[in-house]
């Protein structure tokens, strides 16, 4: 029985109420007062929550292997023969359409749920500042372009959604234009994500090319009349024609001995994908432009940077994660690529004093973490990780804007400390935070982060050491942080911390619902060594059909139950070091962390400097490709515009001069010719011409005496006659 | 008793004076009035001969060219105001714009 219903029917009003709003502020956004610019953007938000939250609940009560609710709106691409690197050519189309399965029902509820608390907050915190809504026309065409990321139900239309996303991460992230360091990171963003996008359309491509269609399934859509005769076998393109998914015609393919399982097409195409999520997903070396986003306005770092967009990559890789599980090259790369984002990035948060850049560290580190997750086959763990994520790591982002809002716009945690009584309810909510992000048991991200290292230490045993140890680094640098910034006295200046006050309650309240999240968030996977079921884990089973069972991914095998606590404890002990560390270091104060910087200044100056990469890339690839501009510059100056157009140029100059030539000699000299004799003729009668008219008067008194004098001689026989 | 002579030469003298008054003078106005002065001494040149031979078609002539005169006088009045604005002059032989 396939799941129906009003919501489920009207899956795309979803990310049509943001369009609409986004539509709205950016035509006639100008005159539209800001209250009513704040009910149109949040209220559409609330909406799209509203018709996502009905839309899940309907398609929860089907059976789990009926949850998919597939509706195509129209056909978008239209069908045209394409010829396939095998086999016959087959119609290739592709839909605008919506997809609403246990995979984008967890996406579509953090992106409109969370992005509907970041709405709220941002009335408050973006109250004061110019361009208001711009910024929320923005944030809604953000909201549009997500939601058609995750509702998609072909590759392509996702990667309309993906191209939105990153457009409007480039506009929010230089949402202060003014600013240079703000239009920079905007462009670094934006370039860095299209060397990404490069890969991943490859990667569509590829998949079209491969398999004929980028319909994600073709579960949940009406079936195709098909006339056969009863035990007639037709080739697998042809009896699934167009309408077919990438699931079905991977496993039609596989079982047609089309495609053999770790193909190396299928390796290109997830590896060609990867790409694609390590760019919008920040790992490395992709993750460059993260750090540098942090100049947009905080919540645009909560909702895009933190929350959702980021984790695109994540969710585009389960989403493929047919392809994936049948590459088992392609998944150790995703997660090596994981575990050495996750410690790499880990380590230059734990020197970072700006709040802000600390924290995007923390994402691109957790990032890591989900693709660790992804590459040892944890295709849920991951997705339960980045749900988790989202909550707590909005929460920290909002909490910073909060902090930041209260300190009057400074952002360096040296300048700061003793804000727990100050601002109550930021330091509370951000503490939550600190708790859920480090593991501490039972908050959300303990249990996401267990789970995923769980998996790994079956997998392999190093990945779970780098997962291990970036947990104990996470720890440390998420107290630091916190110890930093509420504990201890206050370093601001005197007229900063006399202007010290909590946000305004449209700011606190979506601080308190994410802190709600970031306590029990997790418990919907509570593991089943504590009793439980894993709830989470079942309600994604079905979007993870047709593993392979050679990855060792098609049931995470659930070890032990010591082995499960042990590993456990372990993973608390090491978030137990690292807070201990932390308090050490900046609350008892027993150890001096300068002292420990003085003793390896290496050490501290590498992780200080980020490693350099930056300044590697810019050697590397920015100032090689500002050379290969300049060459081409001066390629341009003297050979397009020298010989190129200054040549043209001359020849029609020379081309004029002798048009002109014959005009001047030729054909104006007839002319003048013509005038000079007309002027040589009437050169005697000219003196007539006195302009008297006296002179006339005389003149013609003259002639008439002269007729007179005629008709007097000639013409007296007749006068005589008459008389 | 007055013959048609009589009114010939007055008719011939006011020409003439019209005549050496249009060909002598700088003052548009007075041409102008020299010229009514012709007309004058057409129409009594007309008169006098009507009444010679009892043709009345010379008086109905007479009365056309008044009205002309008439005519030609607002006209001619109405161009010398114009050009005068323009110009700031009556003076003949300084309306000299179609001179070669």
């Amino acid at each position: 029985m396939t799941p129906t219903g009003y919501f489920l029917e009207h899956l795309w009003l979803i990310p049509l109420f943001p369009l609409v709003t986004a539509a709205l502020m950016l035509f006639v956004g100008r005159r539209i007062p800001k209250i009513g610019v704040s009910v149109l953007c949040v209220g559409s938000v609330g909406l799209s929550f509203i018709h996502a939250l009905g839309a899940v609940i309907q398609l929860l009560a089907a059976a789990p292997e009926n949850r998919v609710s597939q509706q195509i709106l129209f056909e978008w691409l239209t069908p045209g023969a394409m010829h396939m690197t095998s086999g016959p050519p087959v119609q290739f189309v592709a839909d605008w359409g919506y997809l609403l399965d246990p995979l984008s029902c967890v996406m579509v509820l953090v992106v409109t749920g969370v992005g509907f608390l970041i709405h709220v907050y941002s009335v408050g915190y973006m109250a004061h500042e110019g361009g208001y809504y711009r910024f929320f026309g923005y944030m809604n065409l953000f909201m549009f372009a997500m939601l058609t990321l995750v509702l998609a139900n072909n590759l392509l239309l996702m990667f309309v959604g993906w191209e939105g996303v990153g457009l409007c991460s480039y506009l929010l992230i230089g949402f202060y234009f003014l600013k240079k360091s703000a239009s920079d990171a905007g462009k670094k963003a934006f370039i860095v994500n299209r060397i990404g996008d490069a890969g991943f359309i490859l990667g569509i491509l590829l998949v079209a090319m491969t398999l004929g269609t980028v319909r994600f399934t073709s579960q949940g859509l009406p079936r195709l009349m098909t006339f056969l005769a009863p035990g007639e076998q037709m080739p697998h393109h042809v009896l699934l024609p167009a309408t077919a998914g990438i699931v079905q015609e991977l496993n039609a393919a596989l079982d047609a001995h089309a495609l053999a399982y770790g193909a190396p097409v299928l390796t290109a195409i997830a590896l060609l994908l990867f790409i694609g999520a390590m760019g919008k997903s920040a790992q490395i070396p992709l993750y460059v432009w993260l750090p540098d986003a942090m100049e947009g306005p905080t919540p645009v770092s909560a909702l895009i940077h933190a929350a959702t967009m980021v984790t695109a990559g994540v969710y585009m890789v389960v989403r493929m994660n047919a392809v994936y599980q049948r590459s088992p090259l392609a998944l150790d790369v995703v997660a090596v690529v994981g575990a050495i984002t996750a410690i790499f990035a880990a380590s230059m948060a734990l020197v970072q004093n700006d709040i802000k850049k600390v924290l995007a560290y923390s994402t691109i580190s957790q990032l890591g973490y989900m693709f660790l997750a992804l590459g040892v086959g944890a295709f849920s763990a991951g997705i339960f990780h980045l749900m988790t994520h989202a909550f707590f790591k909005a929460l920290l982002f909002l909490g910073a804007g909060s902090v930041i809002h209260a300190m009057s716009g400074e952002q360096d945690i040296r300048k700061m400390g003793g804000l727990w009584q100050k601002i109550p309810a930021t330091a509370r909510t951000f503490g939550v935070a600190t708790l859920a992000i480090a593991g501490i048991f039972p908050f959300a991200g303990f249990f996401s982060k267990d789970e995923i290292l769980g998996q790994a230490f079956d997998r392999f045993f190093v990945l779970w050491i780098v997962g291990f140890i970036t947990a104990g680094m996470t720890a440390f640098y998420m107290f630091r942080l916190f110890f930093l910034t509420f504990i201890g006295y206050c370093r601001a200046d005197e007229h900063v911390e006399k202007h010290i006050h909590e946000s305004p309650r449209a700011m606190v309240l979506p601080l308190m619902i994410l802190a709600g999240f970031s306590v029990i968030g997790g418990w919907i996977g509570w593991p089943e060594v504590f009793g439980g079921e894993n709830r989470f884990e079942r309600f994604l089973d079905p979007v993870l059909v047709g593993v392979m069972p050679e990855t060792g991914a098609v049931k995470i095998a659930h070890h032990a139950f010591a082995k499960e606590i042990l590993l456990m404890v372990a993973s608390l002990a090491i978030v137990g070091a690292g807070f201990w560390l932390a308090y050490q270091f900046y609350r008892t104060k027993r150890i001096a962390p300068e002292l420990i910087a003085s003793k390896w200044p290496r050490v501290y100056d590498l992780l200080f400097h980020k490693y350099y990469v930056d300044e590697i890339y810019d050697a590397l690839f920015v100032n090689r490709t500002k050379d290969l501009s300049t060459a081409f510059g001066i390629f341009d100056a003297r050979v397009i515009d020298g010989i190129g157009v200054d040549g043209a140029g001359w020849l029609a100059r020379f081309g004029s001069t002798l048009s002109m030539w014959w005009d001047k000699w030729i054909i104006d000299g007839l002319l003048n010719l013509g005038a000079k004799l007309t002027q040589l003729l009437s050169f005697p009668v000219r003196f007539l011409q006195t302009g008297m008219f006296s002179s006339y008067a005389l003149l013609i008194l003259v002639g008439l005496a002269i007729l007179l004098a005629y008709y007097e001689q000639h013409l007296s026989v007749v006068l005589r006659g008459t008389r | 008793m007055l013959s048609i002579d009589h009114y010939l030469f007055l008719g011939l003298a006011l020409f003439i004076i019209g005549v050496i008054g249009v060909i002598t003078r700088r003052n548009v106005i007075v041409v102008l009035m020299s010229i009514e002065l012709i007309l004058n001494a057409v129409n009594i040149n007309l008169v006098a001969f009507s009444r010679l031979y009892g043709d009345v078609a010379g008086q109905v002539f007479a009365l056309f060219i008044i009205a002309d005169a008439a005519a030609e006088a607002a006209v001619g009045l109405g161009i010398i105001i114009a050009f005068f604005r323009n110009r700031e002059t009556v003076l003949a032989d300084e309306m000299d714009l179609l001179k070669w």
